[in-house]
């Protein structure tokens, strides 16, 4: 259920039910809840979570449970007790003494764990978006690639005739070349989709379209995969590039296509 | 200023200054001594056989080019020594001499030939001349933000003072002011490093920027020229002065302060969007009106100066320095705390800590909303640029900077919680600290989740891709914004619950105020979380929007909760007194954290902020064609930042030792039993 590992996630809560039926000391609190936490974030759901994650949600977890800790004297004096008197009392010698030794054993298995990690190559982090040039030239003709916008938007209001033409041509164009990749319904589920690494962009998904200037579309249909930036490799992008395959104008077409197919507009110059 | 209490410079400090001076005055010395010897040419009036033959063996070592020495001095040294040689008639000294003698003749000669290039950039050994220049713009920086912050707050709290009539207000001012003094020399003389930095490391760039912004030098430097009347005046007439004169100096130091940022703010920003943006065409679509031709040329200075992101970057550097100057203020403060010997000391210095903090996190709260607006700004004026920054390879170091707000919240939390100690009763509102710290850590959790993490082979091929199916939802721009809006509300709560701790309000409706205060700030959080949540559901222009309203709700609650809050605790019965200076030491480490976050935070961001431009000096005008036009990697990125920070707390150290020392005693000669005095050194006088 919502991706977690409810048998994890049950005996957690079953612990955590326990110690407040027998109303646990703070420091009891507080060690459940950093152990409970790191075995919520480690094992808590059905796919893990990377590791550089967890190190950060149990950075939070240690700052929030010594601040908790330390915030009054009071209960700052609370929660040191059990370990004054551990340290201090005779008869927990022997708890004392296997603390003493299951610390350095801790820290010994902690190196040990370390050394004999299985070897991985490092993962490779997708960017949102890659960052476009500035100038675009694409067949002898160059845009500015902040002012520039698609040349057959404005007739959706001007000409919708003239608009409809240019929309069935880019339709065209998409179902002959396209959507071999990014599918039918434009999800970025094609046939061949499932062959490729990184998957195909998804244009239903509100955070891709809308939020691009169609220049930036642009620059992606023609240049494709060859034409990313140097900044952020490998790209490893299978899209090709369509300035070698189609006229600027069919580029322009498929443009308004895959927005209109959406119900999408670009992003227009200089909206937040 | 008349002497204070205190205890005066030890003699211990005094000799080991002396001790340092000493070391290093023997090592320069020596060390001239040692060049002196080898480079001091004398003229010998008669030599002896044998030491014709060991001046012979010296003029032919001589007649070796020294490493680094240019052509005409070692000519001209030569020809001394072959002059000498011919004196003395020695033999050696002839055909291969003259040979060599010939060669620097001729280079020199070339070298007057060859014409004057003006260099476009020149290197510095080792760390670079990007590095150098950008050290040294962080550091300078970093003094003119406290240098123009500190003023601000004084001047507020000693017009509360004024108007409250109440004399601990204007001390505390005069505290604050104290430390303006030094802070002002530091900004100066990293004003002048930078700028002959940037002279002589990017001398093409400087005069380009010098050819666009030249008639705004003349009134930056008058204005600075002002400053340090008006500030000088304000520190040194503290007293003198009658209130309403004294509160006009701070005023106009503060006016003219913010000038010159301004000034400053014009150029930078001009290297990041060299234009406005403006409907020229009428059809409701803002176009992009550059200042500068394709080649560079001016085109409108006015365009230049009030450019696209000029405004954006005003607004967000005046709340930075206010907060970031009320931390630096705080840490003094703890700094001093942590020194104080008797507890009116302790009391003045928790008291000052605790202003400083309050300052700082009023002016941080908003923070975040100007950083957004100066990102959407950006992004407006090119997507490049912002997809650069939210999307590429600057998006990490967002992480780390929701990392450093996060602990800059929490610390801020942690100051309050235990600030209620220092109330007789405070333990009722104790209980409330868990639920506050839940929701705060929650929302970090949030703020720091990564829309893609970092991940092995293996975690990319289990999650199907570099985002989480579930964690990446909180990696969105809904559940970021929802988080700052949470945990600004919850920073609020633990204010007031600070501020109610140990008072009893005695106002006839309290009951029904404070339900209402509770029903406003329940409906403000519902409203933010709400949001959030349907963000998720709508397209990204219209979730964009969300953001206004859960800012304005979270506004709104702080306003209408200040406003019944304050009559609702006017004349509050008080269980006990506040007895300053009973903070535990770990209180005063929390501010001096908190100081230590916001410096790094700057630096970090402004690194960001420069770095975005990447290959330009001027955005798609000036291209940077230096050995360093690269952007560096994230981890030497950070650890720049990491030495500046650290550079600058050096130095903060020796501002704060310098503003102690007025409250130290006077130095006065000890006496001895025989009832004279005795000279620190021992020495009778």
């Amino acid at each position: 259920m919502w991706g977690l590992n409810l048998p994890i996630v049950l005996a957690l809560a079953a612990i955590g039910g326990v110690l407040a039926w027998r109303r646990a000391h703070t420091l009891v609190w507080l060690l459940y809840t950093g152990g409970a936490l790191w075995a919520f974030f480690r094992f808590g759901f059905a796919v893990p979570i990377p590791q550089s994650v967890v190190t950060i949600y149990l950075g939070i977890t240690v700052l929030a449970l010594v601040s908790y800790a330390s915030s009054s004297r009071e209960r700052l004096a609370e929660t040191v007790q059990p370990i004054q008197r551990l340290i201090l009392e005779p008869r927990y010698r022997l708890a004392l003494a296997g603390l003493l030794v299951a610390l350095p054993g801790l820290a010994a298995y902690n190196a040990y764990a370390d050394l004999t990690m299985p070897l991985e190559a490092p993962g490779f982090g997708r960017e949102i978006h890659p960052p476009p040039p500035t100038e675009l030239t694409v067949h002898d003709e160059t845009i500015d690639m902040a002012t520039a916008e698609n040349p057959y938007l404005h007739y959706k209001h001007d000409d919708p005739e003239l608009y409809g033409k240019h929309v069935e041509n880019g339709r065209r164009v998409y179902y002959e070349n396209c959507f071999w990749c990014h599918g039918d319904g434009m999800g970025g589920d094609g046939m061949f989709a499932h062959g490729l690494n990184p998957v195909p962009s998804n244009f239903n998904d509100v955070g891709t379209l809308p939020a691009l200037q169609s220049s930036f579309v642009h620059w992606r249909i023609a240049k494709g995969g060859p034409g990313m930036p140097a900044g952020g490799t490998p790209w490893d992008s299978a899209m090709p590039a369509w300035e070698k395959f189609l006229t600027t104008e069919e580029m322009w077409d498929v443009n308004l296509f895959i927005y209109d197919f959406n119900g999408y507009e670009p992003r227009a110059l200089g909206q937040h | 200023m008349t002497p204070q209490s205190g205890k005066p410079v030890s003699r211990n400090k005094i000799l080991f200054g002396i001790g340092v001076l000493a070391f290093v005055s023997v090592i320069v010395t020596v060390r001239l001594g040692g060049f002196l010897v080898d480079n001091e040419y004398r003229q010998p009036d008669q030599l002896s056989a044998p030491l014709q033959t060991e001046a012979t063996a010296g003029i032919v070592d001589a007649l070796e080019v020294e490493e680094g020495e240019d052509a005409a001095t070692a000519a001209r040294r030569i020809e001394q020594a072959l002059e000498f040689a011919d004196d003395q008639g020695i033999p050696e000294a002839t055909p291969r001499l003259r040979g060599i003698a010939d060669e620097q003749a001729t280079d020199e000669a070339e070298a007057r030939a060859r014409p004057y290039e003006e260099a476009e950039y020149r290197a510095v050994p080792f760390v670079g001349s990007r590095v150098t220049v950008w050290v040294l713009a962080q550091l300078h920086l970093l003094f003119a933000a406290f240098v123009l912050a500190v003023p601000l707050f004084a001047f507020i709290i000693e017009f509360v003072g004024y108007v409250k009539k109440e004399e601990r207000y204007n001390k505390l001012a005069y505290e604050f002011t104290k430390l303006l003094s030094v802070s002002f020399s530091m900004t100066a003389t990293f004003g002048a490093f930078l700028t002959f930095g940037l002279i002589i490391l990017y001398p093409k760039f400087t005069n380009y920027l010098m050819h666009i912004f030249s008639p705004t030098f003349l009134p930056y430097v008058l204005l600075f020229f002002l400053e340090a009347l008006f500030l000088y005046s304000y520190y040194y007439g503290w007293g003198k002065f009658g209130p309403k004169m004294h509160l006009f100096l701070g005023f106009m130091l503060n006016i003219v302060g913010t000038a010159i940022m301004f000034i400053a703010n014009a150029w930078l920003t001009f290297m990041m969007s060299p234009g406005k943006r403006d409907d020229v065409d009428g059809d409701g679509v803002p176009d992009f009106v550059s200042a500068v031709s394709e080649s560079g040329a001016l085109l409108s200075l006015r365009d230049a100066f009030f450019n696209f992101t000029w405004m954006p970057i005003n607004i967000h550097r005046i709340i930075a320095n206010v907060a970031f100057g009320g931390s630096i203020a705080a840490a003094y403060a703890a700094f001093r705390y942590l020194q104080a010997k008797t507890d009116e000391e302790k009391a003045h210095f928790d008291w000052m800590g605790y202003v400083g903090n309050f300052v700082a996190i009023i002016a941080f709260l908003p923070l975040p909303f100007a950083g957004y607006y100066l990102a959407a700004e950006i992004y407006a004026f090119s997507q490049t640029l912002g997809i650069q920054m939210m999307g590429g390879t600057f998006s990490w170091l967002f992480v780390i900077q929701a990392a450093l707000i996060g602990n800059l919240f929490l610390g801020a939390n942690y100051y309050l919680w235990l600030g209620m100690g220092r109330m007789e009763g405070g333990v009722h509102f104790q209980k409330f600290i868990k639920w506050l710290l839940i929701a705060i850590a929650l929302c970090f959790a949030v703020w720091a989740t990564p829309r893609y993490a970092i991940s092995s082979v293996s975690e990319i091929a289990a999650m199907g891709g570099s985002s989480h199916p579930q964690l990446s939802y909180l990696g969105q721009m809904s559940a970021k914004n929802t988080a700052v809006n949470i945990l600004i509300l919850s920073t609020y709560m633990s204010f007031l619950l600070y501020r109610r701790t140990g008072r009893q309000s005695v106002h006839p409706h309290r009951d029904l105020l404070t339900r209402a205060q509770a029903i406003v700030f329940s409906s403000a959080a519902a409203l933010v979380i709400f949001y959030g949540v349907y963000g998720y559901f709508v397209d990204s222009a219209t979730r964009i929007r969300f953001a206004i309203p859960q800012v304005y709700s979270v506004l709104a609650a702080l306003v209408v909760i200040t406003v019944i809050d304050l009559p609702l605790y006017r004349n509050a019965a008080q269980s006990g007194e506040t007895k300053w200076g009973r903070m535990p030491a770990v209180s005063q480490y929390a501010l001096i954290f908190i100081a230590l976050s916001f410096t790094w935070l700057m630096g970090l961001m402004g690194y960001v902020r420069s770095g975005l431009r990447q290959e330009w000096h001027v955005y798609g005008v000036i291209l940077d064609t230096s050995p360093d036009a690269y952007t560096p990697t994230l981890g030497f990125a950070t650890q720049v930042v990491s030495v500046t920070v650290l550079i600058f707390f050096g130095l903060l150290g020796v501002v704060f030792w310098l503003s102690s020392l007025g409250g130290k005693k006077d130095w006065e000669p000890k006496p001895v039993a025989d009832g004279r005095d005795q000279l620190e050194g021992g020495q009778a006088a």
